[in-house]
This record gives structure tokens, C-alpha cells and sequence, in this order.
């Protein structure tokens, strides 16, 4: 494939939509930031519609959020602004936060891998600005690698697995026969998954590698009747970060057992399929915008305009300082439309949120579970709790840590 | 000239629909009849109001959910989302006897107090459609927030109150210029109204809030709020829904969805003096004419509470079809 820098600004701004109240005397605006060469977005994987992956850019999302502040920030005096940077790599798209933080801009809608998300709050330490995390899941951004002014509104691999887990137990399928990928981020989703297996009481009875491939040599790796061969379990999980093995596993497996985890029954943000508090209407608007059903990656987006938009307009409009403030105290009631109030967790600044367990049409179950409990906020029984936590934040001079 | 039967019957029926819009109060008939919306059913079934047996299940277009009589109490207006139109019920033969279409996916709607409009809003395009019962078309739309919900026509006919979901507030719209006079910043996700007798406070509940918001109508600001806290329930299972208040306005009963209770709140001193359990989600709520009897409809049990407002104490659940919405009671 031919590289293409294709550097991309799109401002889109709501201007006063309401028609009335005071005139928008102040533009807050947000910045949205994705590589062009991300391989999450690749045509043939977009096409695939793997369940958990992205159906396309998450962009959208974010466009819809912004259409539906109209009204609040006309009242609160606040016009925002909306601007689209497709960067070639991770040190352009911190050239670019850097730029924009200099004009004024101070949040940032970052669809990115990982290890850029990592990077650029790495090396945007201690500035005004905070950085949403739309897409990287990965445990490590919410443990070790954490930073105050990263805030992840996609949950971890560990949120996604404890509701996993928590759905395995209350089925009584304890006992799961787990087949691995190969690559770096499958062993991180076996691990979140291995943490959940242990805090739920899961038993796994064998962790057995796959490959993609038809090679008759590596068939006890690429075939999916004899991996789940030779073993009694209740459940396979497929612990496959991108979703192409995974498909082919729940009708080649070897005895008539249900399979979760990456193909049958999977962890998800976000469904097309959810009826409840209002997302067929967020659903249809979504489809009207981007022309295609809106996944767990695109709710990221949108709500991640929505954070911004509430807490500028519970603040009166209010400086970064101040947004910043109540968008990290537990006074903020974000509504992701999933039946919760949602907000920010004060050690790790991991939104909390439910998390559905969904088939390719349908949303079978809402984590947390119910019976699933906990001291402060149920929700919280999914991912790192306060005493899991690793993160420390590290505050320099005059800024608070949290 | 010749005219098809089909065409004079239809005429007929309109003729008829507009002698009973025009002839008023004479053709209240008192049935006593409760009437509930049931989502998933598309019917509204009749109950008896002493026996709670049915009496009729009414099929209507799809997805019914709010519910209103005309003045006269001659007709039913039935809010159908998914059929993308509002039916309408007469409550003499217990049948659909026509359809209004007032734009994509009604939701709720109030009349004018003269009965003439009808305010619906439309969940999917962030409208207020304002539909002329007499002449029987939109004559307007009026762009609010994403996911309008409730709506309430000020019995002294100047204002329409709207609220959006998603944008957080209450939209006050000026009938006569039908444009926005305000926009009033509420609690998270604001569904339903109460207008004090008085007419000098409205009331909203915010169900993500967990609260009721309380604006005054004078300055269209919010005056004060009113939060709940039934026992053993946490802040998000607390998501008040339905509102509704004795005609003397002493009294607001107000549904607290998730949290299976009806709070009972003293108007005057905003004081919570009773929370009345009830079967699961409870939305929708009615006082019975002597305000005797609350009537709240059940969302996730599928069944109706009936309250007797003395004691405070349901006196029966009567099944009423999957998921009731709304509940009216014709006496």
C-alpha cells in the first residue's frame, strides 16, 4: 500500500444554533487527533466488522456530540469548536497538540494506538490541557504508564473481562478452556482475562496457543476441532485482540460448548442493538452521520465531546481550571445513555461505566451484573479498584494531582 | 354525483369526530374505565375502575406510549412512536377512529387548553410539532434539543414547556410566535413535567440526576430542587420519571423508576413524607378524579399499582400487558 500524508483540518463549530439567549462570547474548542496509517483502520479489517474492533473512524461520534450542545452552550454563552488532525506518526500528532495547546486549545480527542496515547501524555506532563483516550484499552495506560491529564473514556482490558467474568460465573460456566493469539496484545487480553478468572473463581483448564493458517504442519495450532479437542470445559474463550481467528471458532469447536471472549458472546462499550435509555435515538443519529452502526470506539468519541460540553456548561462556562476540576470531581453526572451516571475514577481517571455482553445483534446482558456489588459504586466491580490501582500520579508544581 | 360507500362513511366519521371536538363537555360519559399504553403489546387495554377486569384491548399503531383525552373526554389521543402517528380512541365505541400525523416518532404531547393544538414532540428530530386538531395538519415545528421528551401546554395558553434529554434543559416556547422565549439548564436527562395549580412553579424531573428541579415560571429560573432518598437504594438506581400533583396543590406524587417507590412530596415544604413501594420502574402515574386513588403504571414487572392515597398503601397490582407506559382514568 502507498503511504499517503494526507494532512486533514476540518473545524466544525455550533454557532448560536438556539437562536436565542446572549451572544456566544467565548469558543472552547477541542481538537481530534488519529494517524493515517492506523492498522485498526485498515479497509479489509473495517470490512470485517469483527465484534469489539472498529467499524470505521470513530470521527462521527464526536461530530454528533458537538450537534447536540448546541442548545447548552448557547446557554451557557459558550460556542465549541471541533477540529480534525490526521497525523503520518506519533511525534506529528505531538507537534500538533503542542501547536494547538499554544492557540488555546486544551482538550484532545486521541484515537490512537496504545503506545502513542502513551507517548504523548508521557511528554505532555504537568500542561493545561487533558487528553481523552478514545480507543487504546490497554491495562498499562491505567496502571504504571498512567498520567493525570489522560482521561480514558474507553474501558481497560480488565473492565472489559471482569464483565466477562462476572457474566461466566453467573451462568455457572466455570470451568474455560482458553485459546491464545500470538501477538503482544492478545497475551494482554489473556491477562486481563486470567486476573477476572482468578478474582471471580473461574477455573481455566488450558491455555492452548492458535495461529492463523492452513499449514497441516501447524494444524494442532491452526485447526479449531482439535484446539478444543481432548479437554472438559463448560466454555472456550478466545483471547484474540483483532477478531479474525475468533470468527471461525464458535461453529468448528470440537464438543457444543459457547464461546466468548472475542467471537459468540463479547465484552463491548457500546452496542447498535441497546434499546434502553435513549440509544435507538443515538443510535439512529449516529447512522445518519457516519452510514454505519455505531460500535464501543465511536461511543468513545462522542462521549468524550460530552464530558467537555457538560462540565463548560455546569461551570457557567467556566475556565480550564474550573472544567477541569468538576470534570474530575465526583460531582460530574455524565449520561453515556447506558442507564448509569458515569464519571471520572479519581486514582486512575478511568471513566467508569457498564459494559455490555453482546452477540452480533443483540445486547444479552449489562455489567455490572446484578448481585455483583460493591462498598461505593457498582461499578466499580469492573476493572482496577482504588486498592488495584498502580497509578501514581505524578503532579508537578502548582497542579493538582487529581 | 355518485359517491362511492366507502367515501360517505368516511365523511361520516369525520363529520361525526368534529361534532363531538365542537359539542364539549355534554358527551362526558364517566366510564370509570382506566386506559394503559402498553410499548410492547401496541394496544391500549380499557380496565374496568372497580373491578380491574379488562373490558377491551385496543390495537394501535406501533409502540404507544403517551396518552391524553380531549376536554370533553370524548376521545383518547394515543402517542404511537414507531407507527409515527398519534391515534385516536373514541371513548364511546372503544375503537381507533382515526390517526393524526404529526412527524416522525411522538413521544408525549399536551392540548391546548382550548383543545385546538396539539404539542407533540418528535424524539428523533429534536422537534415540537404543533398539529391543528381542527384542521387537522402541522401548522408548525419548533427545533428544541435531541430527544425531546416531555411536554406541557400552560393552561393559560402563552407557553409550551419542552424538555430535552440530552441537552439538559426545559425549552420555553412562546405559542404565539412558536419560537424559543428560554432555555432553562436543568438536572441530567429531564423527562416530565408538573405545573403547580398556581401556575408560578414548574416541575421537572431529572431522572439521571436523581432529582426534581423546580423553575420559576415568572423568571424561568430554577428556584430549587428536591432530591430522593428511599432506603437502601443508591444514588443510580433513583431516577425519578412521572410527576403529578393534587388539584389544590398541596401534594406531588413522583415515580422514582429504578428505584421502584413513589415519593410523596409535600409542594409547600419540598419535604419527601413517604416513599410507597411499588411493582419495578414505575414511569407513569394518575390521580383518580377525588384523588382517592393513584394509579402507577410498572415498566420492567408488566403490571399496574394501585395506591390508596390515605394510607399510602397499594391495594392491588393488576397485569396490564408488556411494558405499560401510561395510565388515564375517564372519570
Amino acid at each position: 500500500m502507498a503511504m499517503r500524508y494526507r494532512f486533514l483540518l476540518l473545524a466544525v463549530a455550533v454557532w448560536l444554533a438556539a437562536g436565542i439567549g446572549h451572544a456566544a462570547d467565548r469558543v472552547v474548542s477541542m481538537a481530534y487527533v488519529e494517524l493515517d496509517d492506523d492498522p485498526r483502520y485498515h479497509e479489509k479489517q473495517m470490512e470485517a466488522r469483527f465484534p469489539g474492533q472498529p467499524w470505521g473512524r470513530p470521527y462521527a461520534g464526536a461530530e454528533v456530540a458537538l450537534k447536540e450542545a448546541r442548545f447548552a452552550g448557547s446557554a451557557a454563552g459558550v460556542a465549541f469548536e471541533l477540529t480534525h488532525h490526521r497525523e503520518a506518526d506519533v511525534q506529528a500528532a505531538l507537534t500538533t497538540v503542542e501547536r494547538l495547546t499554544g492557540e488555546g486549545v486544551n482538550y484532545f480527542l486521541l484515537d490512537l494506538p496504545g503506545a502513542a496515547v502513551a507517548e504523548i501524555a508521557r511528554r505532555t506532563r504537568g500542561r493545561e490541557l487533558l487528553l481523552f483516550n478514545l480507543s487504546a484499552l490497554d491495562d498499562g495506560l491505567r496502571q504504571s504508564e498512567c498520567q493525570a491529564q489522560l482521561l480514558h473514556v474507553a474501558p481497560s482490558y480488565a473492565m472489559l473481562m471482569d464483565a466477562m467474568g462476572q457474566f461466566l460465573v453467573a451462568r455457572k460456566w466455570r470451568e474455560v478452556l482458553v485459546l491464545k493469539g500470538p501477538n503482544p496484545e492478545d497475551a494482554e487480553l489473556l491477562a486481563a482475562f486470567q486476573r477476572s478468572a482468578a478474582r471471580f473463581g473461574l477455573k481455566i483448564e488450558a491455555v492452548r496457543p492458535f495461529v492463523l493458517g492452513r499449514d497441516p504442519r501447524q494444524r494442532s495450532q491452526n485447526n479449531v476441532a482439535l484446539l478444543t479437542a481432548g479437554a472438559d470445559y463448560d466454555v472456550v474463550f478466545v483471547a484474540d485482540a483483532t477478531g479474525e481467528f475468533a470468527r471461525d471458532v464458535p461453529y468448528q469447536i470440537q464438543k457444543p460448548r459457547p464461546v466468548v471472549g472475542a467471537a459468540g458472546l463479547v465484552p463491548e462499550w457500546w452496542h447498535w442493538a441497546w434499546e434502553r435509555h435513549g440509544a435507538p435515538q443515538l443510535n439512529g443519529r449516529f447512522l445518519k452521520a457516519a452510514k454505519r452502526p455505531m460500535t464501543g470506539y465511536d461511543w468513545s468519541a462522542w462521549i468524550g465531546v460530552k464530558a467537555v460540553v457538560e462540565s463548560v456548561v455546569r461551570t457557567g462556562g467556566g475556565d480550564f481550571q474550573q472544567v477541569r476540576d468538576y470534570m474530575l470531581s465526583d460531582a460530574l453526572v455524565l449520561d453515556g445513555f447506558k442507564g448509569h451516571r458515569l464519571g471520572f475514577r479519581a486514582w486512575d481517571h478511568q471513566l467508569r461505566q457498564p459494559v455490555f455482553l453482546t452477540t452480533l445483534n443483540w445486547v444479552v446482558a449489562r455489567a455490572p451484573l446484578e448481585g455483583f456489588l460493591h462498598q461505593t459504586n457498582n461499578l466499580d466491580t469492573l476493572g482496577f479498584d482504588e486498592q488495584d490501582s498502580r497509578c501514581r500520579f505524578q503532579a508537578p508544581a502548582g497542579l493538582k494531582g487529581s | 354525483m355518485r359517491r362511492t360507500p366507502i367515501l360517505s362513511t368516511a365523511t361520516a366519521l369525520v363529520v361525526g369526530l368534529l361534532c363531538q371536538l365542537a359539542a364539549g363537555p355534554l358527551l362526558a360519559r364517566d366510564t370509570g374505565y382506566l386506559f394503559v399504553s402498553s410499548e410492547k403489546d401496541h394496544v391500549v387495554t380499557v380496565l374496568d375502575g372497580k373491578t380491574y377486569e379488562k373490558v377491551k384491548v385496543i390495537k394501535t399503531a406501533q409502540r404507544p406510549r403517551g396518552l391524553k383525552f380531549s376536554p370533553d373526554h370524548s376521545l383518547l389521543y394515543v402517542a404511537c412512536g414507531d407507527g409515527d402517528a398519534i391515534d385516536v380512541i373514541d371513548i364511546a365505541r372503544l375503537e381507533v377512529v382515526g390517526q393524526l400525523d404529526v412527524g416522525e416518532d411522538p413521544e408525549r404531547f399536551d392540548l391546548s387548553p382550548d383543545g385546538r393544538y396539539l404539542y407533540a414532540t418528535n424524539e428523533d428530530d429534536g422537534l415540537l410539532t404543533i398539529f391543528d386538531l381542527k384542521q387537522k395538519q402541522i401548522v408548525a415545528e419548533v427545533e428544541v434539543g435531541e430527544e425531546p421528551e416531555g411536554v406541557l401546554a400552560n393552561p393559560d395558553g402563552r407557553t409550551v414547556y419542552v424538555t430535552s434529554e440530552v441537552a439538559n434543559m426545559v425549552h420555553v416556547v412562546d405559542v404565539e410566535t412558536r419560537t424559543l422565549k428560554a432555555n432553562v439548564l436543568v438536572g441530567n436527562r429531564p423527562r416530565r413535567f408538573a405545573l403547580t395549580p398556581d401556575g408560578k412553579e414548574l416541575w421537572v424531573s431529572n431522572e439521571l440526576s436523581g432529582s426534581v428541579s423546580i423553575i420559576d415560571t415568572q423568571d424561568n429560573r430554577v428556584k430549587d430542587e428536591i432530591r430522593f432518598e428511599p432506603k437502601g437504594f443508591r444514588p443510580d438506581d433513583i431516577t425519578p420519571v412521572g410527576l403529578t400533583m393534587t388539584r389544590d396543590g398541596s401534594t406531588a406524587y413522583i415515580t422514582l423508576g429504578g428505584a421502584n417507590h413513589v415519593a410523596v412530596v409535600e409542594v409547600a415544604s419540598r419535604k419527601v413524607k413517604d416513599y410507597v413501594l411499588v411493582g419495578q420502574r414505575p414511569w407513569g402515574l394518575t390521580l383518580s378524579r377525588d384523588e382517592q386513588t393513584l394509579y402507577v403504571t410498572n415498566g420492567k414487572s408488566d403490571d399496574l399499582s394501585v395506591i390508596d392515597t390515605n394510607s399510602l398503601k397499594v391495594q392491588r397490582s393488576v397485569p396490564v400487558g408488556r411494558v405499560p407506559y401510561t395510565v388515564r382514568v375517564d372519570d
